[in-house]
This record gives C-alpha cells, sequence and structure tokens, in this order.
C-alpha cells in the first residue's frame, strides 16, 4: 500500500469511521474504472456522510466516482483522475411508498430486484426492466441512462422520475422535484443526472411513480427471411396502434445468441430463434381481452407480412424470451473475445436502412449483431474471434464509419463497451452540438470538476 | 413596438391577480430579432421578459422588473410537419389547440391540452411545463419537447435536445422546459405528436357528497384503473358553470367527476365497467356514458370553459394551484373548506383530481382591498397544506411571482444555492424575466438571485 493510499484511508476513517472504508489494495481493484484505481473506497451509510465524504474530496480536490454494482461502469470515456471510490450500497431503505398515490421514495443503493419484489407486495411495480437486473441499483441505472426494454410503453426514466435528493460538487445535499406525480416548483434538476455518469452530483435518494402491474402478459415472435421485411413488419405494428410493451428486432446473429442462452438455461428455444432469419418479438399486457385481442392481430399482421414462422413467446421469467433480451447490454459484451457495442437512436424514417447498419460488419474481421429496441434505440455490436491489432484496427475503422453512418441520418450513437485501446485513442461519444452548455451545468453544479472527471461528453 | 402608456396597459396583466407593466412591448417575426432585441437591451442593462399569449397563471410573462417585453404572437407559424417521424417544428407563438388542428386529418395530435389551449402558446406551455386534464395518461409538456432552439441572455442563439430523442449529453431540453422563461428565450420548439386513441369512452359520475367523490378518486388510483383524464367539479362550482354553458351537469348534485378511458376498445370497456362499480360502490347518483362525440364535447366544454364562467359571478376569481399525494384527496377538500369558512370566502373546486392537482378557486372583490389581502392569506393556508401533506407549490401554472415567496416551504438555503448556480450560468445579470421563482423576501439574502428584482411593483 502506497504512502498516498494510506494517507487518504486514514483520513476518510477518521471523517466517517473504519467501518465505512476499504484501503486493502485487493479490495480498491474491484471499483476499477477503465483501468484506474480509486485511493480509497467509501461505503456511505446515509446522505449526510456522503456530504461529508464530498466536502473533503472539494476541499482536497479529489476525484469522486459514485457507484452502485459497479455493472456499467465502463460506459463513457476513461476518467482523467479517480481518488476516491463512493460506494453508495450501504444506503438501501425505502424512504417512503405511498401505494395509494403510487408514489416511491427510495434510497440510491437499493437493488432495482429488491425494489420488484418489494412493490409486487402492493401489485405495482417500477417500469425498469434493465440489464444486470440482478445487481443493478436504483441509482446507478439511473445516472447510466440505461434503457429500459419497457420503454415503448413506459417511457424512459425521464417520464417517471418525479423528484431526487443528491450530494452537489460542493457538498451540499439538495434535492429537487417533489414526491407528487405532477409537479412544476422549481428547476427540475433531477432530469439532469439522468445519464449524467455522476459528473454532476452523488445521487443519494431517487422519487418515482410507481404503475400497477397488469393482469396478464403476453409475447409474441415472428421470422422473417430478411431484414427489410422484419423491418415492414414492425412498421407495421407501429402503425396499427396495438399497445405493446416491448418491440425487439434480431437480426440473425442475434437469434443465434438468444437461443444458445435459452438452451444453456434449460429454457424451451423458439423455432424462431434458429439463427436462420431476422426476429421481431412483441410483449403487451392488459386485461385478458386486450391479451387476446393483441395475440390475434399480431398473428394475423405477421401472416399479412410474409413471416416464415410466427408464435406465442413466454415472456415472464428470465429464462425466457423477453428476460434474456432484457439483459442484451450485459451478454452482448461478453459474446465475443473483442466486442465494441454500440447503442443508436435512429430516426424513424430510416429504421429501413438498419439491415444496411448490420452490414457494416462485412467484409472486415467481424461479425454484426444488431437488435433494434423499442422507441428507435439499437444496441448494434461488431464481434471478433480474437483481440489482435488487426480485428482492433478494423473495429477502430468500422465505429468511425458507424458514427458517419448515424449523424448522416440525424440519429445519435454510443459506444458503450470497447476494448480499452480503442475507447482511449478514439471516443466512445458521438457528436454533441450543445457542448458550451453542457458545460455550464457542469460547472455550476460541480464547480471544482470533482465528480467523475473526463468520462462524459467533450472531456467533462 | 409599443411604447404609449395606454398600450402598455394591456400588458400590465396576464390571468393570475398579479400586475407589473413593461415599460416597452416588442413583436418579434425571426430568432435573429430576438437575438438582436436581446443584445441592445443587454447593452443598456434593461431587463427582458418573453410573453405568448398572456394566459398564464402565476405571473410568469409580467415585466415584474420594467424593461422591454418580447410578445411572440408573430413568430406564429408552423414551420413543419414530420408525420412519419411525429414531430412538428413550431415558432413559440403557435398556439396549443393549432398544432393538433394540423396534424388530426393523420390521426395524430399533440397531447398538452390546458385549459386555455385555445389560445395559450407553445412557448407559454415550454416555459411553465404545462399541463391540462389528459397529462395524466399523456404527461406534460416537458414529455412532448425533444428539442428547444433559444435565445440567451447575451443574445447568444442555442440549440439543445434533439429532434429524434435521446440525444447524447445531458437532458438540457429537460431542464429548460418549465424554467419559467428564467434562463432562456425559446424561438423553435420540436414536439413529439401522439397517437389518437383507437377508443375513448367519457363518463360522467354524479354524485350527493364531495366526499363520496373524492373517495371514489382514491379508490380508482389505487385499484390501478388508469383513466386518462379524471377531473372533479363540486356543486358550487358545476351550478355556476351550467348557468354559463349548460353542460349537463346536474345542478342539484354535490360534486361530479368527468372520466375519460382509452385505448383498445377491449380495454375501454373493461375499464369503463370499473370506473362505474367504484362510483356506485362510493354511493354515486348516476354515472352517465357520452353517447356520442357531441355530448363528448359539451361535457368538455363545461369543463374547459369554467374560468369564463367563474368570472360571471365574482368581480375577481383566484385559481390556486397545489398538488397533494392522491391518497389525501378527501381530508384536503374537507380542509380547504375549512380555511374557506375561516376566512369568510366560498372557495369552488374544478381540479384534476386523477392528478392530485387541486385548484381551488377563491372568489373575492378586487375593489376592497382587504377582501383581497384576505384571499391571499386564505390562498397561503391552502398551499401551505398542500405542502404539509407531502405535495407541491404548482402542478401546471408554475411559481412566477405569485408563489416566489412560498418556495421556501419546499426548497432549503441549499436547494435554492444550486438553482442559482444553475441561473447565473444562462442569466447572471438576471436581465431575463427578474423576480421570479426564486423568493426575494428580507433575511433570505444567500438565496437572492443578483440584479434588477428589487424593481419589482409585486404584491
Amino acid at each position: 500500500m502506497t504512502a498516498t493510499v494510506k494517507n487518504l484511508a486514514a483520513r476518510m476513517e477518521a471523517l466517517i469511521g473504519a467501518h465505512r472504508v476499504v484501503g486493502a489494495v485487493e479490495e480498491l481493484e474491484a471499483y476499477e474504472v477503465d483501468g484506474l484505481v480509486p485511493g480509497a473506497v467509501v461505503l456511505p451509510a446515509n446522505a449526510a456522510e456522503v456530504a461529508e465524504v464530498v466536502r473533503f474530496a472539494a476541499a482536497e480536490k479529489l476525484a469522486v466516482i459514485a457507484s452502485g454494482s459497479r455493472s456499467k461502469l465502463e460506459i463513457g470515456m476513461p476518467p482523467s483522475r479517480y481518488d476516491i471510490a463512493l460506494d453508495t450500497t450501504g444506503m438501501r431503505g425505502i424512504a417512503h411508498y405511498d401505494a395509494g398515490d403510487l408514489t416511491l421514495s427510495v434510497d440510491a443503493g437499493m437493488g432495482v430486484r429488491q425494489l420488484e419484489m418489494a412493490l409486487a407486495e402492493k401489485q405495482q411495480f417500477l417500469p425498469l426492466a434493465v440489464p444486470c437486473f440482478e445487481s443493478a441499483t436504483v441509482a446507478g441505472t439511473i445516472a447510466s441512462g440505461i434503457d429500459s426494454a419497457l420503454r415503448q410503453q413506459y417511457g424512459t426514466a425521464r417520464d417517471f422520475l418525479i423528484g431526487a435528493e443528491f450530494v452537489d460538487g460542493k457538498g451540499n445535499l439538495c434535492k429537487s422535484g417533489g414526491r407528487v406525480v405532477k409537479n412544476v416548483t422549481g428547476y427540475d434538476l433531477h432530469k439532469l443526472l439522468i445519464g449524467s455518469l455522476g459528473t454532476l452530483g452523488v445521487i443519494t435518494r431517487l422519487n418515482f411513480r410507481t404503475f400497477p402491474v397488469p393482469a396478464m402478459y403476453g409475447g409474441h415472435l415472428a421470422s422473417f427471411a430478411s431484414g427489410e421485411s422484419a423491418i415492414a413488419y414492425r412498421q407495421t405494428i407501429e402503425a396499427s396502434g396495438l399497445p405493446v410493451a416491448n418491440l425487439e428486432m434480431l437480426n440473425p446473429e442475434i437469434t443465434k445468441i438468444v437461443g444458445a442462452i435459452l438452451k444453456k438455461e434449460d429454457g424451451p428455444v423458439p423455432e424462431c430463434l434458429d439463427g436462420q432469419g431476422w426476429c421481431v418479438y412483441v410483449s403487451y399486457e392488459g386485461n385478458e381481452s386486450v391479451v387476446k385481442r393483441v395475440a390475434r392481430d399480431l398473428e394475423r399482421l405477421a401472416t399479412e407480412a410474409g413471416a416464415k414462422t410466427s408464435e406465442a413467446a413466454k415472456i415472464a421469467t428470465d429464462t425466457q424470451v423477453g428476460g434474456v433480451l432484457r439483459e442484451a447490454f450485459e451478454w452482448l459484451r461478453w459474446a465475443a473475445p473483442m466486442v465494441g457495442l454500440f447503442r443508436i437512436t435512429l430516426p424513424r424514417a430510416s429504421w429501413g436502412d438498419i439491415a444496411e447498419l448490420s452490414r457494416s460488419a462485412e467484409g472486415l474481421p467481424l461479425r454484426g449483431s444488431l437488435l433494434l429496441r423499442a422507441a428507435g434505440a439499437i444496441y448494434f455490436a461488431m464481434m471478433a474471434g480474437s483481440e489482435n491489432e488487426a480485428t482492433q484496427a478494423a473495429l477502430d475503422g468500422a465505429a468511425s464509419r458507424v458514427f458517419s453512418f448515424v449523424e448522416a441520418r440525424q440519429g445519435h450513437a454510443t459506444l458503450l463497451h470497447a476494448p480499452l485501446a480503442s475507447k482511449a485513442r478514439g471516443n466512445v461519444w458521438g457528436q454533441c452540438a450543445d457542448m458550451m452548455m453542457m458545460r455550464r451545468v457542469k460547472q455550476a453544479f460541480d464547480p471544482q470538476n470533482i465528480f467523475a472527471p473526463g468520462r462524459f461528453v467533450g472531456g467533462i | 413596438m409599443l411604447s404609449q402608456k395606454e398600450d402598455l396597459l394591456l400588458y400590465e396583466y396576464d390571468g393570475s391577480v398579479e400586475k407589473a407593466c413593461p415599460e416597452l412591448v416588442v413583436f418579434p417575426h425571426t430568432t435573429e430579432h430576438v437575438s438582436r432585441i436581446v443584445k441592445m437591451a443587454a447593452k443598456y442593462q434593461v431587463p427582458i421578459v418573453g410573453r405568448g399569449a398572456g394566459t398564464g397563471l402565476s405571473g410568469g410573462a409580467l415585466a415584474r422588473g420594467g424593461g422591454v417585453m418580447l410578445v411572440f404572437a408573430r413568430m406564429n407559424k408552423i414551420l413543419e410537419l414530420d408525420v412519419e417521424n411525429r414531430r412538428a417544428v413550431v415558432q413559440p407563438g403557435v398556439v396549443n389547440m393549432d398544432i393538433t388542428r394540423a396534424v388530426e386529418h393523420a390521426g395524430l395530435h399533440f397531447a398538452p391540452d390546458p385549459s386555455s389551449q385555445k389560445a395559450c402558446t407553445i412557448g407559454g406551455n415550454v416555459a411553465e411545463n404545462a399541463g391540462g386534464p389528459h397529462t395524466l395518461a399523456y404527461g406534460v409538456t416537458v414529455n412532448h419537447v425533444t428539442a428547444l432552439e433559444m435565445v440567451l441572455p447575451d443574445g447568444e442563439i442555442v440549440r439543445v435536445g434533439s429532434r429524434h430523442g435521446d440525444a447524447t449529453g445531458y437532458d438540457l431540453c429537460g431542464l429548460f422546459v418549465g424554467s419559467e422563461g428564467t434562463l432562456a428565450l425559446v424561438t423553435e420548439i420540436t414536439v413529439k405528436l401522439s397517437r389518437k386513441a383507437e377508443a375513448v369512452k367519457t363518463l360522467l359520475a354524479i354524485f350527493d357528497a364531495v366526499d363520496d367523490a373524492s373517495q371514489t378518486v382514491v379508490e380508482i388510483t389505487a385499484r390501478g384503473i388508469t383513466p386518462a383524464a379524471c377531473e372533479m367539479v363540486d356543486g358550487w362550482t358545476l351550478r355556476t358553470i351550467e348557468d354559463y354553458i349548460h353542460a349537463g351537469f346536474p345542478r342539484d348534485s354535490a360534486a361530479v367527476l368527468l372520466l375519460e378511458v382509452e385505448g383498445l376498445r377491449e380495454a375501454v370497456e373493461v375499464q369503463a365497467k370499473a370506473i362505474d362499480e367504484v362510483c356506485k360502490g362510493h354511493r354515486a347518483r348516476e354515472v352517465r356514458v357520452a353517447r356520442d362525440e357531441r355530448e363528448r364535447d359539451l361535457l368538455w366544454k363545461g369543463r374547459k370553459n369554467a374560468f369564463g364562467a367563474l368570472g360571471r359571478v365574482a368581480p375577481c376569481n383566484y385559481v390556486l394551484d397545489g398538488v397533494i399525494p392522491r391518497s389525501k384527496l378527501p381530508q384536503a377538500l374537507q380542509h380547504i373548506q375549512e380555511i374557506g369558512r375561516k376566512y369568510g370566502f366560498s372557495i369552488g373546486n374544478i381540479f384534476h383530481a386523477g392528478d392530485g392537482n387541486l385548484h381551488p378557486i377563491v372568489l373575492y372583490d378586487p375593489r376592497d382591498p382587504k377582501q383581497f389581502e384576505k384571499a391571499i392569506a386564505a390562498s397561503e393556508e391552502i398551499i401551505r397544506y398542500c405542502v404539509e401533506l407531502g405535495g407541491a407549490l404548482t402542478g401546471e401554472h408554475g411559481v412566477g411571482m405569485e408563489k416566489n415567496e412560498l418556495m421556501t416551504l419546499m426548497f432549503s438555503d441549499a436547494d435554492f444555492d444550486l438553482m442559482r448556480r444553475v441561473h447565473d450560468a444562462f442569466n447572471p445579470d438576471s436581465s431575463l424575466n427578474p423576480g421570479k421563482i426564486f423568493p426575494l423576501s428580507k433575511g433570505c439574502g444567500e438565496i437572492r438571485v443578483k440584479g434588477k428584482e428589487t424593481a419589482g411593483v409585486g404584491r
């Protein structure tokens, strides 16, 4: 242990107690972010302790990265500095739950799975169907900006996050929003925290509106010979106005992966996931008559669209298609020895070009896996059987073509996962036109630049 | 441009009880005009405030610091309708309803529907993050805005957000929508267009006791029935409306609930039946279902034109905008009536019950200064009570210059310190819409924003 590390850990111990500080080198490594290891790890028990640590860090200009279960810490650029890891998993209570109002206030480190179980007792849920569901915390989910598979029906976190408490860069405990479902009092600062990768503040508590658990669920799979016909079918579903909770389109490569995962989990492998065609998966929910009607209409639409096969799909558990697709971000990262994983948004009018996007790995030593999620969110992975100079160079070239492809269509792309060397060489963030505005927000929240420096867009 | 006293007086008011007179009113036609006017105002250190149709209910579009008022009435063009991507790009002076009118042929609509939607402008909706009856299902303005072009107080033209959503970086659209014109002047807005539902059913539930109606709302919410709108009108208010509009609200009832369910035919049938059961379980005298579009329109006409009707019975009405947890609705309504009795006012209630967004209406005569003071005191007591219940100062009307002194009920010095830093990041001299949102009162020196608010002429 170096003198600096020992010193930092000791000072943290003086601040919030020895039992809340980790200083052993081997344990520090678990908090590594893109190759950087912190000098100390703190596990505050409450918001006041978070504020203590942040005030200390601000005074000493030490860099703080807050984390929950650390499942998505590689999103963003490598940090420029990293002194203190602030682990929020010591704060995991439900602060307030008014089931009759469908509102909830929950501590940062609460797991999304534990929260799901607590809400289920009141037949309610939070539509955060996010990857790493078993381990992910609510604050990590919000700060990472990761998609929920249910966004088609329930929107993104900005549509149901109604307030937050967080510690700003001066070490003050602040709040915005409230605990009611409709509220325009003051600036909506909590919206800025979504997807901010911890660069604005340390989230200590989040307020959400909750939703009633639907009476029934249903799922449907259809497989097509070409990407074009799968997209056409998808667009027909959207045009029909049928209420769908999730809508995913898989290219043949990704159907193979999903099929293999289901097989490994001893779950049923639907015929549509044979790895031969493009597949469209739909989940839907509602009362019995709604679920029956949607199932009937989807069957008809699939037939009219020329589906090779179509079938009902079970969706409820993690060993079934819906649960596996929710985890796509997680397994795509590890689906091959080398993976570059993009998250892309394209305007509806450009979805016809998606088959072309999926071919952008062709001719290279890379395989392309593409998943078009609800509301135009695309996960596109380029994979290689080994990591070497040639495959890395191919990935770097393909990545810059993906960025150009997306920007030419007024979309957005972020490279969520790539070999560290590729990340360091390039830029994981796509174009961001309003950097001057972003910097002003960052400066207001974190005047000493102590929160996760360098990880966000434009070097923030 | 207007500069004569008698012309300026027209811009002294909005829909609130506040007043403040600008020294100059200008009507820009383009974003460049806005930028040049703002630069000139900055040069002479004159405050600026933006204004749409002036239907706001919190004094947000009043020139509290005097100076120049930019009225966006001439920037009223729909610049682009993109049906395929379900987007519209509009100037701030476009009337809310006109967006829906322009796209309904394609089965689309702009979802936020404030009661004033036939007059209010989208720029004002963005500034205040306006709601409306159907926000229960669709969300408020911020949920339907994806990109903004704005002019900062130094005249710079900037763009935030992204037309198709999921913009890279911080959610700046989420910050600027609802910032009440205190950070920037919005000059172009990209909005989402929503699909019209396959089926709609509008129900009118009639009650002999207010408490039965509010208990019904509590149960509808708790049972997870999700109507697209759930509005309550109390007996006193509905009689006033009937005198004016003849919407068919029974004059002898104590309260009605106006409920709407939307979605697939199958969902609508089941939800309407569930609502009918809950209403009858709480002693509803009758639950009517609008038989056709005409009956439906008439019921909504009664709801949306209520404020015009109320203007006929008292010289002035003061519309409040508190929010409470929906589980506490019955006790809140009882307490509001007690406050009314204490101060000697009639207080009507017509509000978004499904959201817990109360609009108590205090009727008073503004020519009697004592009555005005008492009306303000009663209103403050109601709002304080909403916050005590775990609620909020404002659900959709904004803080403006009406509730800025009450902000300390909800926010700490640390909260204000951060809000002020965000304010100063874009509007460092408070030249833009001074005297709004932040409390100005003595003893709160730490939370003041810099600049010109002392020139305020508010109450």
